[in-house]
């Protein structure tokens, strides 16, 4: 069956572009992903979303999302996009070996936490090694963890890992932290919390079974090397876009993330991009879901003039 | 909820899943984890569509934290699937429902 559009993430841009569409009667169908609802399915409070005075968790608010979506008929499945042909028409979305058509596509694909690129952090990812300190966190009561980053994220992990942990030990790669003065302060006066500066991991130790157990540090100034115990590390050090899928068919910049022009258009026309896939500048909820909708109405216009 | 979907605990573990005759998925979660809720319709349909090939269940790691710890569970949702008393598979993280079927065939 030929679909008017097929909608690629399910984060406030994908959710909100699925309302809209919805309710323009187009029937959007739209693939979840592997993280169905986003990146705010790994936060705890959401304080800054309007129309929520005192705050709502960031899982419910994405549950609230996809409920409105469905109401008007969009049809949501928790499946993740392996390949995508937008070269010919209509265009072409495989799932595994199912294979879907479409007039038009939105790519609300969103980003991910960045990795370090060490050949031990993908085995160890869940064993130790982490990307999400609310998700995580509960699992080193009285333990010592370290966060990887100085940006508000690696921050606001910290903070939060000190209701847990006994000890932790933020490492930055600089001698100042990027994040704001008001959550570097509110890390610095934790008691809980020491800072190692200048200093990158190079290698993470452990297996499967022990968990993590160390890591091994490198001075950027002296060079030297050394040991640091430790039983959890909360990667934070930014985040790339999920832009993968589209290599070699759709424009991005020099760090992945879609090329969008007069709205929400890509490079090719009836595929449009929403959300952080497109976004390193802004990246809030309520951004996202702004082009999310605008996303819609451009699908729309564009079904209208075919 | 499927009528199929078991409750295990740190009581009953040893009886319901390490001693069970047929394979047993467990499902390590706790109401704070938004993954968690992504998976949780999944393995509430596996419960029923492998009903008498294979137990499936959840273990709240909040109230049962020991056994979480026992099995070196850092992450949720975790999926342990336990044949003869012992792990064999896991998944960490929320995963399509076929990456958990695959699995479970391996060992039926």
């Amino acid at each position: 069956m030929n679909r008017k559009v097929i909608i690629i993430g399910s984060g406030p841009a994908g959710l909100t572009a699925a309302l809209y569409t919805a309710r323009a009667n187009l029937e959007p169908l739209v693939f979840e992903g592997n993280q169905p609802g986003g990146q705010l399915t790994i936060t705890t409070d959401v304080e800054n979303y309007p129309g929520f005075p005192s705050g709502i968790m960031g899982p419910e608010l994405m549950e609230n999302f996809r409920e409105q979506a469905k109401r008007f008929g969009a049809e949501c499945y928790f499946k993740h996009v392996t390949k995508v042909d937008l070269k010919n028409r209509p265009f072409r979305v495989w799932v595994g070996k199912d294979e879907y058509y479409s007039d038009t596509i939105i790519i609300a694909t969103g980003a991910s936490a960045k990795m370090l690129g060490l050949e031990k952090e993908n085995e160890l990812m869940g064993f130790g090694v982490s990307a999400c300190a609310t998700c995580d966190g509960f699992f080193y009561k009285d333990k010592k963890v370290l966060v990887v980053g100085g940006g508000d994220t690696a921050m606001e992990e910290a903070t939060y890992l000190t209701k847990f942990a006994s000890e932790v030990v933020v490492i930055h790669r600089r001698d100042t932290f990027r994040a704001s003065k008001v959550m570097v302060d509110r890390v610095m006066k934790n008691s809980k919390v020491r800072v190692i500066w200048d200093v990158v991991i190079k290698d993470i130790e452990g297996t499967k079974e022990s968990g993590v157990k160390s890591v091994i540090l490198e001075n950027q100034k002296t060079k030297k090397r050394f040991n640091e115990d430790c039983d959890g590390v909360f990667l934070a050090i930014g985040h790339k876009p999920n832009t993968d899928l589209f290599k070699d068919q759709l424009e991005t910049n020099k760090n992945g993330y879609l090329l969008t022009n007069s709205g929400t258009k890509t490079n090719i026309d009836g595929v449009f991009a929403c959300g952080d896939v497109q976004d390193h500048i802004y990246r809030q909820a309520i951004t996202a879901a702004g082009s999310g909708c605008m996303s819609a109405i451009d699908v729309e216009r564009y079904l209208e003039n075919l | 909820m499927s009528e199929n979907l078991k409750h295990f605990s740190t009581d009953d573990f040893e009886a319901e899943v390490l001693k069970s005759d047929i394979p047993v998925l467990v499902d390590f979660w706790a109401e704070w984890c938004g993954p968690c809720r992504a998976i949780g319709p999944i393995v509430d349909e596996l419960a029923t569509e492998y009903s008498g090939k294979a137990k499936i269940g959840k273990l709240n790691v909040d109230t049962d934290n020991q056994v979480a710890a026992q099995y070196g569970v850092r992450s949720i949702p975790a999926l342990l699937i336990f044949k003869d008393g012992a792990v064999a598979n896991q998944i960490v993280g929320a995963v399509p429902k076929e990456k958990i079927t695959e699995l479970l065939d391996s060992v039926i």
